[in-house]
């Protein structure tokens, strides 16, 4: 005869536990549908971000380096295959961008007076905030 | 996966990282990764870098975007692994290269920008 198990909120341990049923999923699940696929490359974006200070700290290394140095990093930039490797940075570092300030209002609900402010405000003054840094980053290397 | 209290701490850098990555890197990629080489924009001399470099702000800043994307990039690139390619059985394989990388890569950064004469 089986022993009662009570129904609680915290079932209590039976040696009868049963085997949890786990479907084994495919490596390529996140092919099967375009919001899997957005997540993804959004993930990866990370890997070229990476890339990207690699590729900034070489520059510092070659300017601290010497005059001779630096022009050899920028003749080595403008490489084909560096090149096409900064294209496609370009493009993952805007996707995170964009779709970072876009989730900003729900990873940050801001209140003001108890009230909250909607969702758009908090985006457009995460957009103002990327105009203002990207304004000053070509500002102090275009030489003020 | 057993509970770490660093868990959260590891959370915010990410997030931390994120928002400084958002923030300036598309334009440092856009300018240094394409601009200067291909031309489009003057690149700027060799004096001028130095003397932007010299500035102890800059190196500092510098620094803390170096170590933050790293952190960012350690986080998200370990739960790409995790849920992409559901490599779960190698999960303290995967920590030690995120974490491991993005904490020489600090060191690594940190001494490139000491060094800047």
């Amino acid at each position: 005869m089986p022993r009662r198990v009570p129904h609680d909120d915290r079932p209590a341990y039976t040696e009868f536990l049963p085997r949890w049923y786990r479907p084994r999923m495919s490596t390529y699940w996140w092919l099967k549908r375009r919001a899997y696929l957005t997540f993804i490359l959004r993930e990866l974006s990370s890997v070229f971000v990476a890339w990207f200070v690699v590729f900034l700290l070489m520059l510092v290394a070659a300017v601290s380096r010497g005059e001779e140095s630096y022009r050899q990093f920028l003749s080595w930039s403008g490489s084909p295959v560096v090149v096409v490797l900064n294209l496609v940075s370009l493009f993952f570092v805007v996707f995170h961008a964009v779709t970072w300030f876009n989730l900003a209002p729900q990873a940050m609900p801001v209140r003001l007076r108890g009230k909250r402010i909607p969702g758009s405000w908090v985006t457009a003054s995460n957009y103002a905030a990327w105009a203002v840094a990207s304004a000053l980053v070509a500002w102090l290397l275009l030489g003020g | 996966m057993p509970r770490r209290p660093i868990e959260p701490l590891l959370w915010l850098l990410f997030s931390a990282g994120g928002m400084v990555v958002a923030l300036l890197i598309p334009a440092l990629v856009f300018l240094c990764g394409l601009a200067f080489p291909l031309g489009w924009l003057p690149a700027p001399s060799h004096a001028h870098l130095l003397a932007l470099l010299g500035h102890p702000v800059t190196r500092i800043a510098l620094f803390l975007l170096c170590v933050l994307a790293l952190l960012h990039w350690a986080h998200r690139f370990r739960y790409t692994l995790y849920d992409g390619l559901q490599i779960k059985h190698l999960n303290e394989v995967i920590n030690s290269f995120c974490y491991g990388g993005a904490i020489v890569g600090s060191v690594l950064a940190g001494y490139l920008l000491w060094q800047v004469p």
